[in-house]
């Protein structure tokens, strides 16, 4: 029985592996539906990846072994990350009391290593680069523990299988409309942690708008490869909450709770894709209002659950 | 049945945000208005029987706060030729923290009450949070059209307020309050136009000056 679990949840995390380019492909094929062009294949960033860790790497002569090591942290921090959500919708490869910090603050070292990985570069653009990521993120970190304390509130348990695995099912009923608050604080906290329209444009191609992007303007090569994998990893990690909030499977098959995971992180790069070609991006100034709405959201959420 | 109030009086709270967090003028009144069409949704939806007086009570609260309020209140922005609330006294994600405290304070409150919603038990929450953020966008909105927008949100919680007994209160008792925040608005709509027409702008700081 706990093997056959162990494979269940081996295949989910497999699944959310394999499948996570492709919400970033599917993310910009909506988007370019939707304004009127053909756009990229969905799976043009499997191509890509691939192309880039084929190329050889070039460093900077300023950078140092922090520059070399920040894809590797990144994409390891994202992926032991992605061990602790409950990806069948029942219990996470590593589950702990308290795991959702665990989860955040996973997140926060990765970022931190990118931001480090930045600032060795000494290029001026992705100096400034790095202190807006930072800034965003220190909005965002506040609204995402609203929201798992909402959500660990509404399942009872203080880990993330708890709060959003089997035990979320029992009580799923009773709090429907809230947990639909929660989903949507946790889309606004993803569009703003991944760096996509409204708070950052990942098209754009101006150094001086750019925020993610424009802290990988040194990294190239294979390290590329690693950290847009990584990034994709943690679009798809999001949306992976967002499915399981909404989407309880605790009691279906196995097979199908994998299957509905897959159908509802497709979903959410749609929606992701339909935000991008329907918003303008935020000037700057305006973007805390936009995160402080979104954690709004969840706090909402935490009183009607505390009530 | 219950879902469903809550769904709306969650749109209600929301609504009620909507107006915190924007700037634009015209996105206000839209959010208003919508929350003028909830409104008038919620008699028909808490009453299960479709009694005339729930039916009558929806479509006079429809009439005059989703449709003639707002009409009118865009009629202004569009004479007094504002677009934005340029200085709030305190800032969006402030007001939406305010927001959020009024919220807190308002569920805290409801809970020690000793009336209940019946069935809808979120209702006297929400009419009590919707009272405080009208009442915070009265005060902290220096234009005077934002004003109006937060006397209509404040009218409305208390409309909220005035569901829990909707099949105690007589209809005339509803209609007549109607009639006097329509009244009210109507008039709140022109003095702001002469307000406009005399200083040049609706901002009510400017009522301090005395002018010949």
């Amino acid at each position: 029985m706990t093997a056959a679990r162990l494979l269940w949840q081996l295949a989910a995390l497999g699944v959310l592996l394999v499948a996570a380019p492709l919400i970033l492909g599917i993310a910009r094929k909506t988007r370019a539906i939707l304004t009127g062009r053909r756009g990229p294949r969905v799976w043009q960033l499997y191509a890509d990846l691939r192309k880039l860790s084929l190329k050889g790497a070039v460093y900077s002569i300023t950078t140092t072994e922090v520059f070399r090591l920040t894809p590797l942290v990144v994409l390891a921090t994202t992926l032991l990350a992605s061990t602790l959500l409950p990806l069948n919708g029942q219990r996470a490869l590593l589950s702990f009391a308290g795991d959702f910090a665990a989860f955040a603050g996973l997140l926060a070292l990765g970022r931190f290593f990118m931001v480090l990985g930045a600032l060795d570069t000494g290029s001026s653009f992705e100096g400034m680069g790095a202190s807006r990521d930072v800034t965003f993120a220190s909005l965002v970190e506040p609204g995402l523990f609203v929201t798992f304390v909402a959500l660990s509130v509404a399942g009872g348990a203080l880990s993330l299988s708890g709060m959003l695995g089997a035990e979320l099912w029992l009580r799923w009923g009773a709090v429907a409309p809230t947990m639909v608050l929660l989903a949507g604080s946790i889309f606004v906290l993803m569009l703003a942690e991944c760096a996509r329209v409204p708070v950052d444009d990942p098209a754009t191609h101006l150094e001086l708008t750019m925020v993610h992007e424009v802290m990988l303007l040194d990294t190239s090569g294979p390290d590329l490869a690693l950290v847009l994998y990584a990034h994709a990893v943690k679009l798809s990690l999001f949306a992976a909450i967002i499915v399981d909030i909404l989407v309880p499977r605790s009691t279906l098959p196995p097979w199908s709770a994998i299957a509905l995971l897959g159908a509802g992180i497709i979903g959410v790069g749609i929606l992701v894709g339909v935000v991008e070609s329907t918003m303008a991006r935020l000037r700057l100034s305006k973007v805390p209002l936009f995160i402080a709405s979104g954690s709004a959201l969840g706090l909402f959420g935490l009183i009607l659950l505390l009530r | 049945m219950t879902s469903l109030t809550e769904l709306i009086l969650f749109l209600v709270v929301l609504s009620d945000f909507a107006v915190l967090g924007t700037s634009r003028l015209s996105s206000c009144i839209r959010a208003v208005a919508l929350q003028g069409l909830l409104l008038g949704l919620l008699p028909l939806v808490i009453d299960e029987s479709l009694t005339r007086h729930a039916v009558g009570l929806a479509l006079g609260t429809v009439a005059v706060k989703a449709i003639v309020l707002p009409a009118f209140l865009r009629w202004a922005i569009r004479e007094a030729a504002v677009r934005r609330e340029v200085e709030p006294l305190i800032g969006y994600t402030a007001s939406i923290a305010l927001g959020i405290a009024a919220l807190a304070v308002a569920f805290a409150v409801a809970n020690v009450l000793p009336m209940r919603g019946g069935e809808a038990e979120l209702l006297i929450p929400t009419a009590l949070v919707t009272v405080m953020i009208g009442l915070t966008v009265l005060i902290t909105r220096a234009k005077a059209l934002l004003q109006v927008v937060g006397y209509l949100m404040l009218e409305n919680g208390i409309y909220l307020f005035g569901l829990t007994q909707a099949r105690r209160v007589p209809f005339l008792v509803e209609a007549g309050v109607l009639l006097d925040v329509f009244v009210g608005v109507f008039i709140m709509g022109i003095v702001v136009f002469h307000i406009n027409r005399e200083f040049d702008s609706i901002s009510a700081a400017r009522l301090t000056e005395l002018h010949e």
